[in-house]
């Protein structure tokens, strides 16, 4: 679905993102973690041609239309700059099919809302909706774009638990149903429990890739994020909770 | 009401505002006379239809439009209700070349010589535009640099004010600033409608490259619109319309403003369906106004952009304050 190879994205003459070389295969739900600016972001945005990126992305390639339908993107930033209803935002996600608001279009608009679980917002101004709400429905936007692949920037900040999980939910269907989704997260305990593999990225680099009790060890935590943690599986899966810093 | 109601209605009140602006004026023709004369042309009567209200109707609908358009393709680029389509320069460009039209005398020798002036004008502050913004450039960088075009342009406006040769030079600039359809002859129709026509043809293609860009640049461009080509369809479209009825009307301010706002409401935020209702406000709200000028004061030309700004920023005034109740 992407694959990376020895993608940089350099800031003056900074590299922000660093050789990185990776594979998102179908079925997939990759965690995206590690520290404010390690460039997590940009590693995103590199890899779908957004800001001008060194080495190969499989994405970066494509024209905008034919990959918009490869791949969805959310933002960090949730801008909404008009009081659009809930639906037309939606159904913005449908632009890179060429405007098919009838059909399958509004079929797909109807199946991302019922996901999301915003049905009763259909008609309600999405400017007017909390921030958490807004986020949601910027998330049902991508899944009507219907694109395989979503790469998703710190989607679940700012949501409440229950929201949380409903979306690292929804990320986990849209997987199993043969899609991918790549989503940049600091919540590793949601990390650990929903996402089939974690990235790592530390100062521009790819520290590690594999599964999260592979990855979560303490030597990692130690070395990138400077905490401690607790990591256990247990019969309702992994818990992860982080204790204490250690000090830079 | 629906949109498509919405539109219909529209139309209706620019068809009925057409046929009213030809039919009202001080010469005493009568309805039924005046559409007589206008289409058999005979006598005084339709020389006055033909000549003089035939084009000012027109280009009351024509200049109308172009406001409308372009300050809803401009607010939906720039995601900022109070952008108008003045904001790249390009009406200051066109003031520009007009008025040195008229203070060099070209005018008085080749009438055409001050909406061509004009056009040159609107066209060079749209090239300096295009060369500052750079082609990487983003919304707020062609914000600024519209503002600097347009502080540039005026003050050598200003320039050519102060150096006017004669008291009455300087009145026939600064009344022509002032903004008018009237004694406009269907020439200028001729010279403004291709460059209005193609304006809104770019402009009217570019929604839904401004629907996408309501969730930002970086989400509209990861939906396959690019913000290269959107942002010079509007800066083109913008230009043509807005510098060719500038070069036949003068500077007509608030229309651009007023319009889509009060649009947005009745027709719903997307910046794709606001666009052709804002055209057809605009055509409706110019011709009123116009109307309004020789209703309110037949005997004293009364400017139609004196009329536009007095009535336009006490509403954004109005507009303004609303916005900062709700924070």
């Amino acid at each position: 679905m992407l694959e990376l190879d020895n993608l940089s994205v350099l800031r003056g003459q900074c590299p922000v993102v660093d050789s990185v070389s990776a594979q998102v295969d179908a079925g997939e739900l990759i965690g995206l973690i590690g520290p404010n600016g390690a460039g997590k972001t940009s590693l995103m945005r590199g890899a779908l041609g957004l800001i001008a990126a060194r080495g190969r992305s499989s994405l970066a390639g494509l024209d905008p239309m034919a990959r918009a339908r490869a791949a969805a993107w959310l933002p960090q930033a949730r801008e909404i700059a008009w009081g659009l209803s809930v639906a037309e935002l939606v159904a913005l996600g449908r632009l890179p099919h060429g405007r098919d608001t009838q059909g399958a279009g509004a079929a797909a608009v109807e199946e991302a809302l019922r996901r999301m679980g915003l049905e009763t917002y259909r008609d309600r101004t999405a400017t007017h909706l909390s921030g958490g709400e807004q986020a949601q429905v910027l998330i049902a936007r991508a899944l009507a774009q219907e694109s395989p692949l979503i790469l998703a920037d710190e989607p679940i900040a700012g949501l409440d638990p229950a929201a949380q999980i409903a979306t690292m939910e929804v990320f986990e269907a849209h997987a199993r149903a043969g899609g991918a989704v790549v989503t940049s997260l600091h919540d590793l305990g949601l990390a650990a429990r929903h996402c089939t593999r974690l990235w790592v990225m530390d100062r521009g680099r790819l520290v590690a890739d594999g599964k999260p009790q592979e990855v979560l060890t303490e030597q990692l935590l130690a070395e990138v994020f400077h905490i401690r943690a607790h990591f256990r599986i247990t019969p309702e899966g992994p818990v992860f909770q982080p204790l204490s810093t250690l000090g830079i | 009401m629906s949109y498509r109601a919405i539109l219909i209605w529209l139309s209706v009140a620019c068809a009925t505002l057409f046929l009213a602006s030809l039919l009202i004026g001080p010469s005493g023709i009568s309805p039924l006379q005046g559409l007589s004369a206008l289409i058999s042309g005979d006598g005084a009567a339709g020389l006055v239809m033909r000549e003089l209200r035939l084009p000012r109707a027109l280009l009351g609908l024509g200049v109308g439009a172009a406001l409308g358009l372009s300050g809803a393709a401009m607010q939906g680029f720039l995601r900022n209700p109070l952008a108008e389509p003045g904001l790249i320069g390009t009406s200051a460009g066109a003031a520009l070349g007009a008025v040195i039209a008229i203070q060099t005398g070209l005018y008085a020798i080749f009438a055409l010589a001050l909406p061509l002036a004009a056009l040159a004008g609107a066209g060079v502050a749209v090239a300096l535009i295009l060369i500052l913004a750079g082609r990487e450039g983003r919304a707020l960088v062609l914000i600024l640099a519209g503002i600097a075009v347009s502080a540039l342009a005026a003050a050598a406006t200003a320039l050519v004010l102060n150096l006017a040769p004669s008291p009455y030079a300087a009145a026939e600039i600064v009344f022509w600033m002032m903004g008018s359809l009237a004694d406009r002859s269907m020439t200028h129709v001729a010279l403004a409608l291709p460059f209005l026509i193609v304006g809104a043809a770019i402009l009217l293609r570019a929604g839904a490259g401004l629907d996408a860009l309501s969730l930002g640049e970086d989400a509209a461009a990861s939906m396959g619109i690019s913000l290269k080509k959107l942002r010079l369809q509007i800066v083109l479209g913008t230009a043509l319309m807005v510098g060719a009825a500038t070069a036949v009307a003068g500077a007509i301010g608030f229309v651009g403003l007023v319009v889509p706002h009060l649009l947005r409401k009745p027709v719903g935020a997307r910046p794709s369906r606001l666009l052709p209702a804002s055209a057809l406000g605009g055509a409706a709200m110019l011709t009123l106004a116009d109307i309004a000028t020789r209703v309110i004061a037949p005997e004293r030309d009364l400017k139609l952009g004196v009329l536009t700004a007095l009535v336009g920023a006490p509403f954004f005034l109005s507009m303004i304050r609303k916005m900062g109740r709700e924070g």
